[in-house]
């Protein structure tokens, strides 16, 4: 049973640099908790304080019962995959798995059993004799997820584990890992920059930057419904489009420069202001004939990508992309109409950037 | 084309690489085949008929029977053994905790330190004895192994840490943090991970040192008098040359076995030696 509390964590570095700013999160018994956002987020920070190797500067995190601030990290139960393995490259893969275990002085046959179990799960057996040297790319992967397993800790802990691995081997062990959770029904934490990693592992993601935390929540309201335009604009890909937008006074429309939009009944309120308008690319449509609010505009890049089409154009004088169905016919600088559902548009204040 | 590069291959590797060789090598065959010469070969002209500079015509052990026999070689290169054995050994224990220190730790005044440590190293030996004199005087070491196996560290110790340092900083950091988690202390994980992984360049220092020690003049001669307390390179040259006499060929053998174990250190290393250089550590 392991719930990780963190209250109103700050790491500030010696030389004044605030990192971590007043972050606030519960991560539940079990739970797959992944903390995304742009490098120099303060994600990495915070899990290394939770790892106990960043000192905290205020702030409380407990694991458990226990409040862990000045505990050695060898004190906190936990286990962690890093980024470069950091497997110990004068140690066998069974060495390596069992340093852990041998440390803390399991019987001989009690940490030959684990290595072997984890091993298994892994897919790894016929690795335990070799040097990590001699290993690929995605078998150190292995061993170094092995490393954690074996010690049965009550959190893992993932520092952007699957970023030295190429686009393909990604993807499957990405699945690995989940699958590999689910399994083992301990509580992790994982550090990533990359948001579809995030969405794909996360029973919970938390989005961060500069420090704070944006938004904590399930992938799909997280996408769904963004608490602010960067975490708008971070999660999903394509990105959201933004475009500039005043909206009438009778609160009906949205209006810029060649673009009219009926905007939802929550909106109405706000009649007269002017706003950010985002829609991500899957809820624009090819407008047909019984679509009455569209807007014209003139297609410059067509991204045919099989499952999918990317059309780029320019609306309202922004940049945007809208992903259609394969079967669309078109061809680059050919005119289009396009249309959104008004309760697919989301709104956001132009100056605290949070969503309406 | 394939025949052009090979002559040039020849014109601007092999060739300067052949005159390189030979113009390193060329002391120690000479110093190597005077040894072996006997004296009337040794002193003949080179107008002589037979006359053969650069080849010993009946090669003889006199030279090594002589140095065993009326010098206190085997004295000598045991006490030299023995005091660079001594002083490499404190120099890489306080050499690899210091350099881990400051690759490592991050405290007030560390970088200071670091280059501190590194100056000591650019002070002259030739300067520094006067006052080691002085202090190895007062703890009336003088005359003893002591006086060698405590002052060479001077040197040593910023060399090793210097060479240390630079080899632990490019162990990735994640190594010990994970020892760290796996429930070692920081000082379990420096033993039991970094110094292990950082084998090949302790060996590099420690070779170096070794060999250092081993060569030393200024201090050996300044520090030890009598003819049983002389280390290879002092006695060779303080007790075979007398007045104006040179004994090459006892001089030359004394030069010949003082390098041997140098040699026989480097070439058993050599592959340590040269990872420990270029510090490449692979995860």
């Amino acid at each position: 049973m392991a719930i990780v509390t963190i209250r109103d964590l700050n790491k500030k570095y010696e030389n004044g640099f605030h990192a971590v700013k007043d972050v606030n999160l519960e991560i539940r018994d079990k739970e797959f908790m992944v903390l995304v956002g742009p490098s120099g987020c303060g994600k990495t920070t915070t899990l290394r304080m939770v790892a106990g190797l960043e000192e905290i500067t205020s702030g409380e995190i407990r694991i458990g019962e226990r409040v862990v601030n000045d505990l050695p990290p060898m004190d906190r139960d936990i286990a962690m995959v890093f980024q470069n393995y950091a497997l110990y490259p004068h140690k066998t893969v069974f060495d390596n798995m069992a340093f852990g275990l041998q440390m803390r002085k399991y019987p001989k046959d009690e940490v030959l059993k684990r290595v072997r179990d984890a091993a298994d799960i892994l897919g790894i057996e016929a690795l335990l004799e070799r040097k990590p040297r001699q290993l690929s790319g995605g078998q150190r992967q292995r061993v170094a997820v092995g490393r954690a397993i074996v010690r049965h800790p009550q959190v893992f802990l993932f520092d952007e584990p699957l970023s030295n691995l190429d686009a393909k081997l990604r993807v499957q062990m990405r699945v690995e890992l989940k699958r590999l959770h689910e399994r083992l029904e301990t509580t992790a934490i994982y550090v990533t920059h990359d948001q579809v990693e995030a969405m794909t592992l996360g029973t919970r993601v938390v989005v961060m930057k500069d420090g704070y935390v944006q938004q904590v929540g399930e992938p799909l309201v997280l996408y769904g419904q963004p608490a602010n335009k960067f975490v708008a604009g971070f999660i999903g890909s394509p990105a959201m489009n933004f475009v500039d937008v005043s909206i009438s006074g009778d609160g009906r429309h949205a209006e810029t420069e060649g673009l009219r939009l009926n905007v939802p009944d929550r909106i109405r309120a706000h009649g007269g202001k002017r706003l950010t308008l985002g829609v991500r690319p899957e809820a624009l449509r090819i407008a047909n004939g019984s679509d009455e609010h569209g807007f014209a505009t003139k297609v410059d890049v067509v991204e045919p990508l099989g499952n999918e089409i990317l059309l780029n154009f320019r609306a309202g004088g922004a940049p945007m992309v809208a992903r259609v169905d394969p079967g669309v016919r078109l061809k680059a600088h050919e005119s289009v109409r396009f249309a959104v559902d008004p309760e697919r548009l989301h709104f956001f204040d132009a100056t605290s950037e949070a969503a309406l | 084309m394939l025949i052009e590069r090979k002559w040039k291959k020849w014109v601007f590797f092999y060739l300067p690489m052949a005159v390189f060789i030979v113009f390193t090598l060329f002391p120690f065959y000479w110093m190597a085949i005077t040894a072996f010469r006997p004296d009337n070969e040794l002193y003949a002209t080179w107008r002589q008929p037979n006359a053969a500079p650069l080849w010993t015509l009946h090669p003889t052990l006199e030279h090594f029977v002589g140095l065993m026999k009326t010098t206190a070689f085997p004295t000598w290169l045991w006490n030299t053994m023995a005091i660079a054995l001594v002083a490499t050994g404190i120099s890489l224990v306080c050499g690899m905790f210091a350099g881990y220190a400051l690759a490592r730790l991050k405290f007030r005044g560390s970088e200071f330190l670091g280059t501190a440590i590194f100056i000591t190293y650019l002070v002259p030996q030739t300067l520094l004895f006067i006052p080691l004199a002085d202090i190895v005087r007062d703890l009336q070491l003088g005359n003893t192994p002591w006086a060698l196996m405590l002052t060479y560290p001077t040197f040593l110790i910023p060399f090793c840490t210097w060479l240390l340092m630079g080899y632990f900083k490019t162990i990735p950091k994640e190594l010990e943090e994970c020892a760290r988690i796996d429930g070692a202390t920081r000082f379990g994980a420096m033993v039991r991970i970094i110094f292990p992984v950082a084998i090949p360049g302790i060996l590099s220092a420690g070779i170096f040192a070794f060999t250092l020690s081993w060569n030393e003049f200024i201090y050996a001669l300044i520090f030890m008098s009598s003819a049983d307390q002389k280390t290879v390179p002092v006695g060779v040259v303080s007790e075979l040359i007398r007045g104006d006499i040179f004994f090459w060929g006892q001089l030359m053998m004394g030069a010949l076995l003082g390098s041997v174990p140098v040699a026989i250190v480097y070439s058993f290393f050599v592959e340590y030696y040269v990872t420990g250089l270029t510090g490449s550590v692979k995860g």
